[in-house]
């Protein structure tokens, strides 16, 4: 995702010239920036709270995540364990922590897979002049929303075997269309803008229009939708695990875990809590973050709250 | 006439994706390694019978053919025989997409229900406490997955409260009560998640709407309160909530398959999951077929009622 990041140009703000671009003069470009909402701190710290989770877990966990300890079994929440063990005595903190790594791993994959292929697919059915073209792009786009990520997920793992893979390149394939489309209804704004007229009949190439104009026009917007599928992505991500189409044991997940404390709900519900707690966290977060992306990215949203 | 050419395109396109949905299921399953023959009958049997099987199955034509044979059969209803049970999977699916509907079309129930008042609610109050903590509601409801929601009510109802289920179906004509009894977690798990997410749908739509000038103009004539929202407001917004409210169906049946794991209820996503263990992967792409066929169905029922609802796509 971050080499798609944009060269740093203080003077293309991209809130604002998709809809009025007659306001983007030298008065205004340097404007700062609307100060960041409570939506997006809040977003973020919680995204900042998974990632790091997901960080420290590279080089410290307090138990081995995956290490077996009959003694240990079932374990409420202690000194030794802070979030108890599960019913092979595995400490459930440390797979928290490794669990993070897990769905941010997937969330990553899945949502690059998704941009990289559906953002191109999007800039190309709004630029392109052949109408059957971008027809057929679009309406591929349409059946695929008939493939949710959970179906594809299945039938992939029905016929591969399910694994991290199936479910990353599951979920990626199923968010193609969100980017597509998108991408399409920024390309077709930009595309009537003046300054790509100008573009045009200097005679610059469709890709050069493409790369310099319409992708940092649409970067905002697909940042805030990168953001939003990251978040459907964990969701899709724990379910799976949930199913056992997800990241095969002893691999920790917080959908696997969810679905192994399910045993334990009449003896000890608090196990429970903690792997579900996470789900929510990082799908809040990220859902979060991108609400208040929205906010700074999205110019009709200006006289919005 | 303009409304009957677009329902016309919208239908040929309907009816070109379902076979294209078909055609990629079917290729998808084929491509499977394993002989389905060989894996009903282990590896050690013996060349013959597997031949003798293969017949049986018609699996040893060409795909064309196969793909031909199951579609024709998919148009009567008739979505073969299972390879590893031996029973015809039509009625199966059947009885099985029974007890889904009932989950999926309750909890939409449950959404509408929750989502249509809360959602005008915060938005004719955002500015105040009680549209804020609607808000704010709705936002922690989105991130807490159906099957999270399932486990949490059950552990609130069947383990604490202990006055419902914690899982299971009854047949309906057989014990209505308990088939209530059966229905209300697993409903609510679903219908509450999506209330969530439609509440923020119709609060948008409903902000939006508000804004209109014809909104303002209402106002200006002396209307005020219930009439403005249930004749205009309410009118407007639910045009585009109608849309979200088609992904919801398709998100729901989906859903549907995770809960129903969750509350060991004998649904099309059991069927489904079971299927893939077991390996029945004819009955994997009937089941997967029906799904995609929903999904295209309500897409295609979404696109037409937009244009009903909205004359001002009529004509353009």
């Amino acid at each position: 995702m971050t080499d798609l990041v944009p060269p740093a140009e203080p003077t293309a703000p991209t809130e604002s010239p998709v809809a009025q671009p007659e306001i983007v003069t030298e008065a205004t470009a340097g404007r700062p920036r609307r100060p960041m909402g409570p939506l997006f701190i809040t977003g973020a710290v919680l995204v900042g709270v998974v990632m790091a989770a997901a960080l420290i877990s590279f080089v410290w966990t307090p138990y081995n995540p995956i290490k077996v300890d009959a003694a240990a079994r079932l374990q409420s929440p202690n000194a030794e364990h802070w979030l108890g063990t599960d019913k092979f005595g595995r400490d459930i903190f440390s797979q928290i922590l490794v669990g993070a790594r897990t769905t941010l791993y997937v969330g990553v994959i899945a949502v690059g897979l998704a941009s990289i292929i559906g953002t191109p697919l999007g800039i190309f059915a709004g630029m392109s002049n052949r109408g059957w073209l971008t027809e057929l792009v679009m309406r591929a786009n349409d059946l695929l929303l008939a493939f949710p990520a959970l179906l594809l997920a299945i039938m992939f793992g029905a016929v591969f075997g399910a694994s991290t893979l199936t479910a990353m390149i599951a979920i990626g394939i199923a968010t193609i269309p969100s980017f597509a489309r998108l991408a399409r209804s920024g390309t077709l704004q930009v595309m009537s803008t003046e300054y790509v007229l100008a573009a045009r009949i200097a005679g610059r190439k469709p890709i050069a229009i493409a790369w310099r104009h319409v992708l940092p026009n649409v970067f905002g917007l697909l940042i805030v939708q990168g953001s939003v599928s990251f978040a459907i992505a964990v969701l899709a991500e724990a379910a799976l695990s949930y199913l056992g189409f997800g990241t095969a044991p002893p691999t920790p997940s917080w959908g696997r875990m969810l679905q192994e404390a399910q045993e334990q709900i009449f003896t000890l519900p608090i196990i429970l809590l903690w792997p579900a707690l996470a789900i929510a966290v990082a799908v809040l977060g990220f859902n979060l973050l991108g609400d208040g992306l929205r906010d700074r990215f999205d110019p009709r949203l200006e006289d919005r709250r | 006439m303009d409304m009957l050419k677009y329902v016309g395109t919208r239908f040929v396109i309907f009816v070109v994706s379902i076979f294209v949905a078909s055609v990629v299921v079917f290729g998808f399953m084929a491509v499977l390694p394993g002989d389905p023959a060989v894996v009903a009958l282990g590896v050690n049997a013996s060349p013959d019978a597997v031949a003798a099987l293969r017949a049986e199955f018609g699996t040893d034509r060409p795909l064309a053919v196969q793909y031909l044979d199951w579609v024709g059969g998919l148009l009567t209803g008739d979505f073969g025989t299972s390879y590893v049970t031996r029973n015809p999977i039509g009625p199966i699916i059947s009885d099985r997409l029974a007890v889904t509907s009932w989950l999926v079309l309750c909890a939409m129930a449950v959404a509408l229900v929750t989502a249509l008042p809360l959602g005008t609610l915060s938005a004719l109050r955002h500015r105040k406490a009680s549209g804020l903590a609607i808000s704010f509601g709705s936002q922690i409801g989105i991130a807490i997955p159906a099957f999270v929601m399932g486990i949490a009510l059950v552990y609130v109802f069947a383990v604490w409260l202990r006055v419902l289920p914690s899982g299971g179906w009854v047949v309906p004509i057989q014990d209505p009560g308990g088939f209530i009894q059966h229905l209300v977690l697993p409903v609510l798990s679903l219908g509450l998640v999506q209330g969530a997410i439609l509440t923020r749908y119709v609060r948008s739509a409903t902000l939006d709407v508000m804004r209109e000038d014809y909104i303002r103009t209402a106002r200006s004539k002396g209307l005020s309160g219930l009439p403005i929202v249930t004749r205009h407001i309410l009118r407007n917004s639910s045009i585009p909530v109608v849309t979200v409210l088609g992904l919801q169906l398709t998100t729901l049946l989906i859903g549907a398959v995770v809960i129903e794991r969750v509350f060991v209820v004998p649904g099309l996503g059991s069927l489904l999951l079971d299927s893939v263990a077991n390996r029945d992967l004819l009955t994997v792409q009937g089941v997967v077929m029906v799904l995609v066929l929903a999904a295209l169905i309500i897409n295609f029922v979404v696109d037409i009622l937009y244009t009903v609802l909205d004359p001002r796509l009529r004509s353009s």
